[in-house]
């Protein structure tokens, strides 16, 4: 299977212009951007794409182990980048793509040229002298969430996820589908998600970075965002008038606009 | 139709008394079927600020109304678990979709109690499609949250009981072919002069078979003894009807040179053994070989065992007829009938069991049979022992499911002598 169909590639917008990779977080998949993408397509090569595991990807080339660890994330953003040979790209990272994103411009400095950090955080968890937001046992509450949504997955949703290309009518009457997830994977998903610990990751990025906030976040507060300000050098942090995780759909025109001044000021 | 619902179209609102009574109940005001309805309801501004909340959700929650309204979001009443699914989830899909229903929450009371709860949201729009604020319906859950805990517990016990019994079977599978082995030779011993061949096709992983054979040599590799046979049933019992009878066979062809007496023995240790109400038999079919120049001379003796089939070097195939013969271990005063054949140069004797007469083939699923089996072995004729079982354990492939019991094949036969042999040894 072809990485363009693994990962469910989809590449829209100006043709001549700087290649923007979008890379969604832990929840959802590449719908997350719908709202920002036709802003961004205007200047903008624009590619989305499903991690393994996620939205229409391939379920089948999903592996707890690779999948584990936020290394296995970036392999897939590497490997997208590979499949459409991409050269000094901006990868707009959401979430805990954020710090997937740092991982695979480590891995591959010549096709990720620079970063877009949307409300990152490089560790969840409390301790001495960091605060994340988060306690352990906050995480567990988070995966018996995750369960309790997930009873009728097996019965009802796989088979929508698993693509019926013959039966499109499916896709329209479970309309949460493309925030559904096999609920082994999303375990999986979650734990790596909010248990990794990337703040050594932090002070080795030479990267052009612009970090964006919102004035409120449950999940990335603005401590969060200030700490990964200070420890990338030469950061530039941008705070969104927006509430929530999830800028690209509360503030989806300052998102963008920010993205591509970002995206401008490169070109100069 | 009951004559005590009274009225003509039989909903009792006919009569003026019940009316009235309906019309004191609608006078329930808008206000008050928000405030008191039997669940929760709450507005927010699109940033999730609450600006409007009902009595039912503020008593559930144990909060005062100015504790909530324009100071709280909607995040705030879920607990940490809960508040990370509504950004990751909820949200994301209320913005896409401006509707979400039934989605598994949990909210934190003022006393620190979780409260499950089942959240269903609309996003109210403007005239022009601008979203202006979140309606929210919530439903106590309590019950139904343990009822699905119960099944999700039931669900995972079901799942590792099926992961352990699949353990036990594959266990019970290796065990059983470790045991099936013992029962049958390791390998056939080396007969100079001798080809010898082999096959035993296990109809079923789980239950041991009760077909055996062996050969081995009686004294200096001059002569040596067969036999093969099948005991009744399946299953433990027979494996142990199984090993007794090939032991003894064995012990009985080292003292006697005469086949049938070696069945004798082997039926009075079967009746010693299996008395009352659990007979326990087999059929076998016992032989002795021995060379003599360029043939080998074969006494064989029967116990209510399928004819033997010998397959010519000049072409053809013949039963060797014991009929008469009776079951081992049925009867003190069993028959066992005997022959003997001359094996030369290019014949094989082909010794089996009747899982391979016996197996159904065709759409009619008919019987295999002695025929077909002769046919098929004269169609190889001249065939030696290897090609012989070979062909005959393609056979057996190809009756797929037709073929439901164990079968065992022993072939032993003299290579033919080829003319660039003779000229050899000319």
């Amino acid at each position: 299977m072809s990485i363009q169909r693994r990962n469910n590639i989809r590449v829209s917008g100006r043709t001549s212009g700087r290649t923007v990779v979008l890379a969604h977080g832990f929840g959802c998949d590449q719908n997350m951007w719908r709202l920002v993408e036709p802003a961004l397509a205007k200047d903008h090569r624009v590619v989305l794409f499903d991690y393994v595991g996620a939205g229409r990807s391939d379920l089948s080339a999903w592996q707890e182990e690779r999948y584990s660890s936020l290394e296995g994330y970036a392999r897939d953003v590497v490997e997208v980048c590979e499949e459409l040979d991409l050269r000094d790209a901006v990868l707009v990272g959401h979430s805990v793509s954020a710090m997937v994103g740092v991982l695979a411009r480590a891995a591959a400095p010549e096709r990720i040229g620079s970063l877009v950090m949307v409300c990152p955080s490089p560790y969840y968890i409390d301790e001495d002298g960091y605060r994340g937001g988060f306690t352990a046992e906050d995480i567990d509450e988070l995966l018996e969430s995750l369960e309790s949504n997930y009873l009728g997955w097996s019965a009802a949703m796989a088979p929508v996820i698993m693509g019926n290309p013959d039966r499109p009518e499916l896709g329209e009457e479970l309309a949460n589908s493309f925030c559904a997830t096999d609920p082994d994977i999303a375990r999986v998903f979650a734990r790596t998600t909010f248990l990794s610990d990337s703040r050594k990751e932090l002070a080795d990025v030479t990267a052009p970075t612009l970090i964006l906030e919102c004035e409120q976040d449950a999940i990335a507060p603005r401590e969060v965002g200030a700490y990964v300000h200070s420890a990338i050098p030469g950061s530039e942090l941008v705070t969104l008038a927006a509430t929530g995780h999830c800028p690209q759909l509360s503030a989806p025109e300052a998102t963008a606009s920010a993205i591509s001044s970002f995206v401008a000021d490169l070109e100069r | 139709m009951n004559p005590a619902a009274g009225g003509s179209d039989g909903s009792g609102m006919g009569l003026p008394s019940t009316r009235a009574a309906f019309s004191a109940l609608l006078e329930d005001s808008a206000e008050d079927l928000y405030e008191s309805a039997p669940c929760g309801y709450l507005s927010t501004l699109m940033d999730g600020t609450i600006a409007k909340v009902n009595a039912t959700l503020l008593g559930w929650l144990g909060l005062t109304r100015d504790e909530v309204v324009g100071r709280m979001h909607f995040s705030d009443l879920l607990t940490v678990g809960g508040k990370l699914y509504h950004e990751t989830h909820f949200a994301p899909l209320l913005r896409m979709q401006g509707h979400l229903g039934g989605i598994a929450l949990d909210m934190r009371t003022a006393q620190g109690a979780k409260l499950p709860v089942l959240v269903t949201s609309t996003v109210k729009t403007s005239d022009d499609g601008e979203p202006l604020l979140i309606r929210t319906t919530v439903f106590d859950a309590t019950d139904r949250r343990a009822y699905e805990r119960e099944l999700l517990r039931a669900r995972r016990v079901a799942e590792e009981a099926r992961a352990q019994a699949e353990a036990d079977r594959e266990r019970l599978r290796e065990a059983l072919a470790v045991l099936q082995q013992s029962l049958l030779p390791a390998a056939l011993p080396h007969i100079p002069g001798v080809e010898t061949a082999c096959h035993y096709h296990t109809a079923s992983p789980i239950e041991l078979g009760g077909d055996f054979y062996d050969l081995f040599p009686v004294d200096d590799d001059k002569r040596f003894a067969f036999f093969l046979g099948d005991v009744c049933g399946k299953g433990p019992q027979a494996a142990a009807l199984t090993s007794l009878t090939r032991y003894t066979l064995r012990a009985a062809a080292l003292h006697a040179s005469d086949p049938v007496a070696n069945l004798r023995i082997l039926n009075t240790v079967l009746l010693d053994r299996y008395t009352g109400d659990d007979p326990r038999y087999c059929t076998a079919v016992v032989g002795l070989m021995e060379r003599s120049g360029n043939t080998v001379d074969v006494h064989l003796a029967s116990g209510g065992h399928p004819p033997a089939l010998v397959v010519r070097g000049d072409g053809g195939a013949e039963y060797l007829s014991t009929r008469g013969g009776m079951l081992v271990g049925a009867l003190p005063d069993a028959q066992f009938v005997d022959v003997h054949v001359r094996l030369r140069p290019g014949d094989t004797l082909l010794l089996y069991t009747d899982g391979i007469t016996e197996a159904r083939t065709g759409p009619d699923r008919e019987l295999y049979g002695y025929e077909a089996l002769e046919a098929f072995a004269a169609g190889l004729a001249p065939a030696g022992p290897r090609r012989l079982v070979d062909a005959l354990t393609g056979l057996l492939r190809g009756f797929g499911d037709g073929l439901d019991d164990d079968t065992a094949l022993l072939a032993i036969g003299l290579p033919a002598r080829t003319d660039t042999e003779s000229e050899n040894q000319a």
